[in-house]
């Protein structure tokens, strides 16, 4: 057994062990540190593939940024735990076939992959050209599916845009910073020295 | 470590990778044991203060011996802490400011891992920082570490951006991810190097700037360190540690702090590279020597920060990142991919 294939092994499994955990943890916050290190070891997985632009991206993103939200909301939850799993086994059927589900999705997608060898191109260009990673993709999205690509941004555009719009309420009575102000207020308009004279103080104001 | 197992054979080829990563190690932490006075010594300078200068002469060795009071040290826990999540949350810190130097090098062909997207791993790593943070924030089950944690994880987050955009701009004009082929495109000289080469100076330098204040954002740095603003929230998420976590949480934090300086010279400054000219070959360890030098410069920027400016109210800070350095950022980012595109006369830089 090679190295390469060892690290395999390990990664898969602390994976796939990992992500097990994620549902099976008692405490949300165990589940979202596991979900990170599920993250992590699939970003493994995928510099064992010589991927390894996919694999930062994986961790920048997902763990960097998506799983720190994730983590963010959940640890300030204030939710009864028992209570939450008392509806398990009632999702547990539709749960069950939702995995199945998936699951032969999976198995097809990967069995039809393997039979047309769909995933040559990609792998051709990177091996003909001799060239990075991140270049190959740069060439595929830019070039070949910039038009998709665009269109995938603007969806993120409006979805942004949609989030803000369903939570943005200008509440009257919230007292606000005005940073201009703040930054423009001169010393002249917030000290007045006074000259006090001992024993008979200021007289006009307190 | 491939080439020498290719090398080396197997087992002194291992054995050498080893003990190349446990030099790197050594000499990190030497480093961060003297820098750590340096920085107590600069801020007391400015305040007309000695600063330590007991242990050793001038102080010296008050590093080392804050380590062994750290590490012999009782660990107290918390008795409602979750006491997993208590002491992973200072290794993580820890090993994550560690494993972050793998890809830097420090002279040409200085470096344990030459990865071709290695200024990405750094990124990554980086931005996984936050979690030893927030982890250790959670964990103690007390309200002001808690409250530390959030508002790291909210800046850390809000910073990130503006540096990932800062570090487009410098692979826009080096043509890389790889953190050698940056330096080398700028080896020509000071006006070769990213932060001053000619026409792109007029926003190559507000980028250095800006990746220097978001560094310090990143880093909890003073004026940016409300995570522990002491006057608010005691010492933020290190209240409830004690002894050698609260070490690692430090070294972790300082190695950062050295992380971003040496980020900061490669991207920026040229790296090993001296002013009027590249490192002739065989010279390694001069380039070594440069590129020390440059990290101390940098760290002494970093401590007259900390010694100079008063600490930012949260709202600024949250308003600086995303109201200002975003926008300038982006707006870089196009302005510099422009200049590559279009602009610039294709014989020189390293591009591809």
């Amino acid at each position: 057994m090679t190295l390469a294939a060892i690290a395999f092994y390990a990664l898969a499994a602390i994976a796939i062990a990992s992500a097990f955990a994620v549902i099976a943890a008692r405490n949300p916050v165990h589940s979202v540190l596991f979900l990170i290190l599920t993250f992590f070891s699939a970003a493994g997985l995928f510099v064992l593939m010589g991927a390894e632009f996919l694999a930062m991206l994986l961790v920048v993103v997902y763990v960097g940024a998506v799983a720190v939200l994730f983590l963010f909301v959940v640890m300030m939850l204030d939710v009864d735990f028992v209570e939450l799993k008392q509806g398990f086994l009632n999702y547990l059927p539709i749960g069950a076939l939702v995995a199945v589900a998936l699951f032969a999705e999976l198995g097809l997608v990967a069995s039809a992959a393997a039979q047309a060898e769909a995933a040559r191109p990609a792998i051709a260009l990177n091996e003909q050209a001799a060239v990075t990673n991140a270049e190959a993709i740069g060439r595929v999205l830019y070039t070949q599916h910039l038009l998709l690509f665009q269109l995938a941004g603007l969806v993120l555009l409006v979805a942004m845009i949609g989030a803000i719009v369903l939570t943005l309420r200008h509440r009257p009575g919230v007292k606000r910073q005005d940073v201009a102000r703040q930054v423009g207020r001169r010393r002249a308009q917030g000290v007045e020295l006074k000259d006090v004279r001992p024993g008979q103080g200021l007289r006009e104001r307190v | 470590m491939s080439a020498l197992i290719a090398e080396h054979g197997p087992l002194w080829g291992f054995f050498l990778g080893v003990g190349q990563i446990l030099a790197i190690l050594v000499m990190l932490l030497l480093t961060l044991a003297f820098i750590l006075l340096f920085d107590r010594k600069v801020w007391a300078a400015v305040m007309l203060r000695k600063g330590p200068n007991v242990v050793g002469p001038f102080g010296l060795l008050q590093s080392f011996s804050d380590f062994l009071k750290f590490v012999l040290k009782e660990i107290v826990i918390p008795a409602g802490a979750n006491k997993t999540v208590f002491i992973l949350a200072p290794l993580i810190t820890f090993v994550l400011a560690c494993i972050a130097w793998a890809v830097v090098p420090f002279a040409e062909g200085w470096v344990i891992a030459d990865l071709n997207v290695g200024i990405l791993y750094i990124f990554a790593i980086s931005s996984l920082g936050v979690y030893g943070i927030i982890m250790g924030g959670w964990a103690s089950n007390s309200k002001y570490p808690f409250l530390g944690g959030l508002r790291s994880a909210a800046q850390m987050v809000s910073y990130e951006v503006s540096i990932g955009f800062v570090i487009i701009t410098v692979l826009l004009l080096a043509g890389s991810m790889n953190l050698t082929t940056i330096v080398n495109a700028q080896q020509e000289g000071i006006w070769r190097w990213h932060a001053f080469a000619w026409p792109t100076i007029f926003v190559m330098l507000p980028m250095f700037v800006i990746f220097f204040v978001s560094a310090l954002a990143e880093t909890n740095r003073p004026p940016f360190d409300l995570p522990e603003a002491e006057s608010e929230l005691v010492a933020g998420y290190q209240v409830e540690y004690s002894a050698t976590p609260y070490l690692l949480f430090m070294i972790g934090e300082y190695l950062n702090i050295v992380l971003m300086c040496a980020m900061m010279a490669i991207l920026f400054l040229g790296g090993w590279h001296l002013p009027w000219g590249p490192v002739p070959a065989g010279y390694e360890f001069l380039g070594f020597i440069v590129f020390y030098v440059k990290i101390w410069v940098l760290f002494f920027l970093f401590a007259m920060v900390k010694a100079l400016v008063p600490r930012y109210r949260y709202d600024q800070l949250m308003r600086l990142g995303w109201k200002i350095f975003l926008p300038t950022s982006l707006a870089a980012v196009a302005l510099i991919a422009g200049w590559v595109a279009y602009g610039r006369p294709t014989l020189i830089g390293g591009g591809s």
